[in-house]
């Protein structure tokens, strides 16, 4: 299983589409590796820059996370830059597929739950571990704590499991 | 209980419920391009299962950069081709004979009513036009499914949208589904089905109701549906004449794909077209959509007609109507990719490549090309673009460049004006 715990970056806005995670210009490449500068290029948000993704496990968003294209370039250059989970209001179908199918983590909280978060540790240093087994987000930044619950159903929780898609549908189809 | 349509479809492809609504299918089709496929292609060797489920229901084509723009497009052309060259994958389009995939595959009457489809593109949705359940999907569902022939997909809930009235002069299927997504907005049909009905679908030819399901992602649906009636056979027919022995008989058979009449509906839009107007896209989501006449004077650089969206014979032909005798302006780059080689010669046969040109555009090859900014006429920093496709995105046809969406009329208009202008002044 891949690590779902680490420093947090949070990206206040919904409807991020996969244009801005990843750039149509970089589809041309083949390896995986290689994608990993271009993370969150073309991402219109105020206040963000590139550098900001170093050293980030997670990243927290608001609604309808992945949008539009439906290129796994997305979820590969999340986790080439050591990013396995999103948490988000909610998200594009094809992109919340494509992260459990590559065995990582696309977990949708309530919006008052995100508006929480958000509130309380959005500008700080915030670290989360991700207790997958019993569904809890331990979050924590200078003093404050808090843990959230999550749901995961059966079924992405096996994908998550096997390491992926591949790998569940190989044994069993 | 009754069953919508991608119920039916689902029920009868059904290999395996491991848990909760997650069904896992059986797929009749497994379509392939060469920007999502070669990561699946690589990724199936570095496992050592080079192999394909069955290798007459996967078709590829090179349609996103073709022909290629430099060494990397290249390579991902050398994948695919070579990988459908080793698997004996004969529907196989090469340049030449290659177009837009949601646009060539339909032609070649690989998308059958009842169908299960998936390709490694998010407009997959598109092939529901003729009845079939047809889905985007990510490079790893890609993989499984050129591996197993299954997908796995939530039991599908379906939004009805019933559009009925009499479409004003002007007004496309174009206008129709951008009016449709303004009022879902982007992810108002999120991992659901949308299901076009109504006296208006009814009246569509197949190229519009494509045009309206190929936009059924920018709402977020997983598929948008027709039923299929005798447009779609008449559209078939020269791939299905063996199985029947009259058009009526196929349209009967594939009524047993209807809805009952007592089908759950996740929700049920009536919407009217009577008053609709010319729409067009202002901001940087599709779902940010006003009446052109709102616009003001907005100045373009560039006027692309094509793409999966709107590059078939019908949008060409509307667009020459208004171009006919008419000089774009000056100050407008005009470009026309039809969107296969069939649509190409059809019209040049029809005498519209010779309107378009005669009016100042150029016409490339089919292809994806300026669509998702790769090559073929991206966008330079500040500049704005009146195009035919699909997506509106922030950079989608080059960084820092504009991008509005509307109908081929519109964007004929639009380029003879060079700002954004109703395609009724130019009608007599
Ligand atoms: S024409 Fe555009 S939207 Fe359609 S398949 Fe090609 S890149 Fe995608």
């Amino acid at each position: 299983m891949k690590n779902f715990s680490g420093k947090a970056l949070f990206l206040d806005r919904s409807d991020i589409n996969t244009d801005e995670i990843f750039p149509a210009k970089y589809l041309t490449e083949i390896s995986k590796d290689a994608l990993k500068p271009y993370l969150l290029e073309d991402l219109q948000l105020d206040g963000f820059h590139t550098k900001d993704i170093k050293g980030k496990n997670i990243i927290i968003t608001r609604a309808n996370f992945g949008c539009g294209s439906s290129r796994e370039h997305a979820p590969w250059a999340l986790e080439s830059n050591g990013i396995n989970l999103i948490i988000a209001e909610s998200f594009a179908r094809i992109f919340r597929q494509n992260m459990f199918n590559c065995g990582m983590l696309a977990v949708e909280l309530p919006s008052q739950a995100i508006d929480h978060i958000f509130s309380l540790f959005a500008d700080k240093e915030t670290n989360i571990e991700t207790d997958i087994e019993k569904n809890i987000f331990h979050i924590t930044a200078d003093g404050h704590k808090e843990d959230i619950t999550f749901a995961i159903s059966e079924f992405d929780l096996a994908l998550v499991d096997a390491g992926g898609w591949v790998e569940y549908a190989d044994t069993r189809y | 209980m009754g069953k919508t349509i991608a119920e039916k479809i689902f029920d009868s492809h059904l290999v395996d419920n491991p848990s909760g609504d997650i069904h896992v299918i059986r797929l009749d089709a497994v379509f392939c391009h060469e920007i999502t496929t070669p990561g699946a292609i690589n990724d199936l060797i570095v496992r050592g299962k080079d192999r394909v489920f069955d290798s007459t229901k996967i078709k590829a084509v090179i349609d996103h950069v073709t022909p290629a723009k430099d060494s990397k497009t290249a390579m991902q052309g050398k994948i695919l081709r070579e990988w459908a060259l080793r698997h004996n994958i004969r529907d196989f389009f090469d340049i030449g004979r290659n177009g837009v995939c949601h646009a060539i595959f339909p032609e070649k009457g690989f998308v059958r009513p009842g169908y299960t489809v998936i390709m490694g593109d998010s407009h997959t949705c598109t092939h529901g036009a003729f009845g079939a359940f047809a889905a985007g999907v990510g490079t790893t569902d890609l993989e499984v499914g050129i591996l197993k022939g299954v997908c796995a997909f939530h039991y599908p809930s379906t939004i009805k949208i019933n559009i009925s009235g009499q479409m004003p002069e002007g007004v496309y299927a174009k206008d129709v589904i951008l009016s449709i997504i303004g009022r879902l907005s982007v992810n108002g049909a999120t991992d659901k089905v949308i299901e076009f009905t109504g006296p208006v679908v009814d009246a569509m030819s197949m190229e519009a109701r494509m045009t309206c399901c190929n936009m059924a992602i920018e709402a977020g649906a997983t598929c948008g549906i027709c039923c299929p009636d005798m447009t779609t056979v008449e559209y078939l027919w020269e791939f299905i004449k063996d199985e029947y022995t009259t058009k009526e008989e196929a349209v009967d058979a594939y009524k047993r794909l209807y809805p009952d009449p007592d089908a759950i509906y996740e929700n049920i839009i009536e919407h009217d077209v009577s008053r609709l107007e010319p729409l067009v896209t202002f901001g940087y989501k599709p779902d940010h959509v006003k009446p052109v006449k709102e616009m003001g004077e907005i100045k373009i650089d560039q006027v692309y007609i094509g793409s999966c969206t709107n590059g078939r014979i019908e949008d060409l032909r509307v667009a020459a109507q208004v171009l006919k005798g008419e000089k774009i302006s000056d100050s407008v780059r005009g470009i026309l990719s039809p969107a296969t080689p069939k649509v190409f010669s059809q019209a040049m046969e029809e005498g519209i490549l010779k309107i378009f040109m005669d009016a100042g555009f150029c016409v490339t090859n089919p292809t994806c090309g300026a669509c998702l900014g790769m090559s073929n006429g991206v966008l330079a920093e500040g500049e704005v673009c009146a195009s035919t496709t699909n997506r509106n995105f922030n950079g989608r046809m080059g960084k820092g460049g504009m991008v509005h969406l509307m109908s081929p009329a519109t964007a004929a208009a639009t380029a003879i004006t060079g700002y954004i202008t109703n395609s009724n002044e130019f009608r007599d």
